[in-house]
């Protein structure tokens, strides 16, 4: 499939009914927009899309899909993907988060879903902020970025997510910007469609902590080289870039992981033998 | 170890019953390390309160294991003078030492083994047949080559040899062979097993002593079974890992131990909000924190009872020995399937790793059978009050189905809200499935009858059990009860299993007597009640159990 061939299925029909919390202005409205645009050009039935997240402002998105969703505790969204899709290796899968959710407390899982390359499609809503709990520093805010948490600043270099999943092993790397609904769904069709572990940061301006990221649509610009899959290349673009190059950065040629039953099934009682005196 | 496993193996072939736990020093790898095998006629369940036979090859830091291995005054210590002299202690205890020279010997035969010699040397006192072990032998060795199985039947004739002059040696009472079908197996293998009978097929792996033999176990025959086993960065991951795979319809298990249990704890939380069936077997070990990795307590009762913050409903049961950690764990996912909700096994060291010979367990019905939603009405409630408190779930992938299962507090939908009466309806929704469910006979093990009553749980449940075999033939007869299913409670059974009791003796290995406080915030208890406690790492042992229940008697 793909983004050419004629909809069946329109954008609306991939969205529920429930009224998101998000704050008027929110670039998380965009990137919803962007992701039902892109499943109805990937023309799957809503019943065969799970979308899984952990907390957060960007978290709430499975709930205004009318996908499967699954809404977990903070910072997990990634393992819960990944057992599903494990275990339900018909069901497209689509994990989203923001920048808290997944660069801080999901940390770690961040970096192990990236070299376990399960085959998901990773989307981190990065607004540099944690909204929902009213504006502390996130991993990618600005080091003098003043907050009540973090008077004067945190003093800390930012995270750099992108290096840290070519570093870790992901297989297909994009940034977008929520303010460019129709280039977002592409990326996220391409990322779907990409074997494996598929990592598409969304820049998603936070217009209530953040005012300042209205200026993004100014900064953002498509990246001026085309996607390469050559990690060291990769990794010195996403090291030398200023964090608003758009576009499909890094693709990959792993094998995505998923653990092949056996043909034919044991039957129970043969597993008796082996304890048999 | 070899040397303990294939004594037991042998002795069981032979006919005896027997129960084998390893004892090891710190070192990843070599370093000091017993072997506790105990051999019997009648099934065995626990270690005994004595060894009558205590075999050194060397005696590096066996000073370590003084405490572990309680000798027996008429005990035997066979011994190579060549290695030195037992540890004082053990030598005062026991009766006799007899000598092995297991290094000359192997001086003199450089392809024999010191394990093989000792072997031979302990079946000749036990009065094990030969050909047995030379069956084994053969079974184990033969892909090593002939020259292997030829010096290890040799070194095993030649410790025999050595052992064949020593007079009055009691041996053995002489076991039956009988045609029942009898497996050797730990529990954490017997857990595994029953996982798979209760039809788990998804399985998330973080590798933690003592429970990681469930997954190793559990690696290679799932995908048997067309399921998988996926090894996760940490425990965080491994349980969200299974709470997806469930969410996806296909029945999970992950096994611990109490450090990678607590960080477990939300999301069994999420697990029950969200109403994912999932099931979590907790190998206990001595806590708090890293505790005692290799040794048994019962000390995580409190965290698996309590631990979940908020008002979560769910299942904890406890497997009461080696083959029951098979059924336990059968119904554990019986019923995190039936009820939509975290199931946990609290298994233990003692349990999760003794081998024992027993008769196979019969087979029992309890499959996973989770209520699905296959036809729906607009728009689909998957949280959906009434009856009994389970609502149909749909399966990703099923048409109109769709919903968002939370950890919010939700609506009928699944709709987050913050309202006090959808809170309410769903509290009492998760209560209520529990508490409405027919938990059968299962529930707890009834032995016995009298006035007194000795109530347990867990692993402890055998060597109760034989000190009440032991106060009855001293003509005190006492009651056994054993509640299986430890969440949620059963006032009404436990009542009735309490009917008539006058004096109540609670045993536990615990530092706080947390069982005798959940029995007291829970269930009513007799006015004489006594506890008798204490912290792992030695394993209770029926002996002083029996002296406590004797001691209640007499007064």
């Amino acid at each position: 499939m793909s983004a050419t061939v004629p909809l069946a299925c329109k954008p609306g029909d991939y969205k529920s009914d429930t009224k998101p919390i998000w704050c008027p202005g929110c670039g998380d409205y965009h990137v919803l927009l962007s992701i039902t645009r892109a499943f109805a050009a990937l023309n799957l039935p809503p019943e065969q899309l799970a979308v899984v997240s952990g907390i957060g402002c960007s978290s709430r998105i499975p709930a205004y899909t009318s996908c499967y969703g699954f809404h977990g505790v903070h910072g997990r969204s990634l393992a819960v993907g990944a057992g599903l899709k494990v275990a339900r290796p018909d069901m497209t899968v689509v994990v989203a988060s923001g920048d808290g959710d997944g660069y801080s407390i999901g940390g770690n899982h961040f970096m192990h879903a990236c070299r376990r390359n399960v085959d998901l499609t990773y989307i981190v809503m990065d607004n540099h902020i944690y909204g929902m709990t009213k504006g502390q520093p996130s991993p990618t805010t600005e080091p003098d970025f003043d907050t009540a948490l973090s008077p004067g600043g945190t003093g800390l270099r930012p995270f750099n997510p992108l290096v840290i999943a070519l570093a870790s092993g992901a297989n297909f790397i994009a940034r977008a910007f929520s303010g460019h609904v129709n280039e977002t769904a592409k990326i996220i069709v391409e990322a779907v469609h990409h074997p494996g572990f598929s990592f598409v940061e969304i820049l998603s301006p936070c217009v209530t902590y953040r005012p300042d990221q209205r200026a993004w649509k100014d900064c953002v610009r498509s990246a001026p080289v085309e996607p390469t899959d050559d990690a060291a290349r990769a990794a010195r673009r996403l090291m030398t870039d200023d964090g608003f190059n758009l576009g499909v950065l890094y693709r990959g040629d792993r094998w995505p992981y998923q653990p092949r039953a056996a043909a034919t099934v044991t039957d129970l009682a043969e597993f008796e033998k082996g304890f048999e005196i | 170890m070899t040397t303990g496993a294939m004594l037991l193996e042998a002795a069981c072939a032979a006919g005896w019953n027997g129960l084998l736990t390893r004892s090891v020093g710190p070192q990843i790898r070599g370093g000091e390390a017993a072997a506790l095998v105990r051999l019997a006629v009648e099934p065995v369940e626990c270690l005994a309160d004595h060894f009558d036979l205590l075999v050194g090859i060397d005696w590096m830091n066996a000073q370590r294991f003084e405490a572990e291995i309680p000798l027996h005054p008429g005990a035997i210590i066979v011994n190579d003078p060549a290695v030195g002299e037992p540890p004082a202690a053990m030598r005062a205890a026991a009766g006799r030492v007899i000598e092995l020279p297991i290094t000359a010997l192997i001086k003199a035969n450089p392809a024999w083994r010191a394990n093989m010699i000792a072997l031979g040397a302990t079946a000749e006192l036990l009065g094990l047949d030969s050909e047995v072990l030379h069956a084994l032998i053969s079974k184990r060795f033969s892909d090593k080559g002939e020259s292997v199985v030829a010096a290890s039947v040799a070194a095993i004739e030649a410790g025999a040899a050595a052992m064949a002059a020593e007079a009055g040696v009691a041996k053995l009472a002489r076991a039956q062979k009988t045609d029942v079908r009898r497996w050797l197996i730990t529990g954490n293998e017997a857990t595994a097993l029953g996982a798979l009978r209760g039809g788990i097929r998804f399985a998330a792996a973080y590798p933690i002593t003592p429970a990681s033999e469930i997954l190793e176990w559990l690696a290679p025959n799932l995908p048997k079974v067309g399921g998988a086993l996926v090894q996760a960065e940490d425990e965080l991951a491994s349980i969200n890992m299974i709470i997806g795979s469930s969410y996806g319809g296909v029945p999970s298990i992950t096994a611990t131990s109490g450090p990678g249990f607590s960080l477990m704890i939300e999301a069994l939380g999420l697990a029950t909000a969200a109403e994912v069936p999932i099931v979590v077997v907790n190998v206990m070990r001595g806590g708090p924190s890293t505790g005692i990795p290799t040794k048994s307590e019962q000390a995580d009762l409190n965290i698996a009872v309590y631990g979940l913050h908020g008002d979560a409903p769910h299942i904890v049961v406890a497997p009461q020995s080696v083959p029951d950690c098979l059924l336990t764990t059968q119904w554990a996912t019986h019923l995190a399937e039936s009820l939509q909700t975290a199931a946990i096994v609290l298994s233990d060291q003692f349990v999760g790793q003794a081998q024992v010979a027993v008769s196979r367990p019969a087979d029992v019905a309890f499959i996973g059978q989770r209520l699905k939603a296959t036809q729906f009405e607009e728009p689909y409630k998957r949280y959906a009050l009434g009856g009994n408190g389970v609502s149909p779930m749909a399966i990703p992938g099923t048409r109109g189905g769709q919903y968002t299962a939370d950890g919010l507090t939700h609506t009928e939908r699944g709709t987050p809200t913050s309202g006090g009466r959808d809170h309410l309806a769903q509290l009492d929704k998760r209560r209520d499935k529990l508490d409405l469910h027919d938990y059968g006979g299962l529930w707890a093990t009834l032995e016995g009858e009298g006035e007194i009553a000795v109530l347990t749980w867990g692993s402890l449940t055998g060597a109760v059990r034989e000190a009440i075999a032991r106060a009855a033939r001293d003509g005190v007869k006492v009651r056994l009860i054993a509640p299986r299913l430890l969440m949620p409670v059963r006032p009404a059974e436990m009542a009735a299993a309490l009917e008539g009791v006058t004096r109540l003796l609670v045993v536990e290995q615990t530092h706080s007597a947390q069982f005798h406080r959940y029995l007291r915030a829970h269930y009513t208890l007799p006015a004489n009640t006594s506890v008798f406690h204490r912290p792992g790492p030695l394993p209770m042992r029926p002996g002083e159990i029996h002296r406590q229940i004797m001691q209640g008697a007499a007064s």
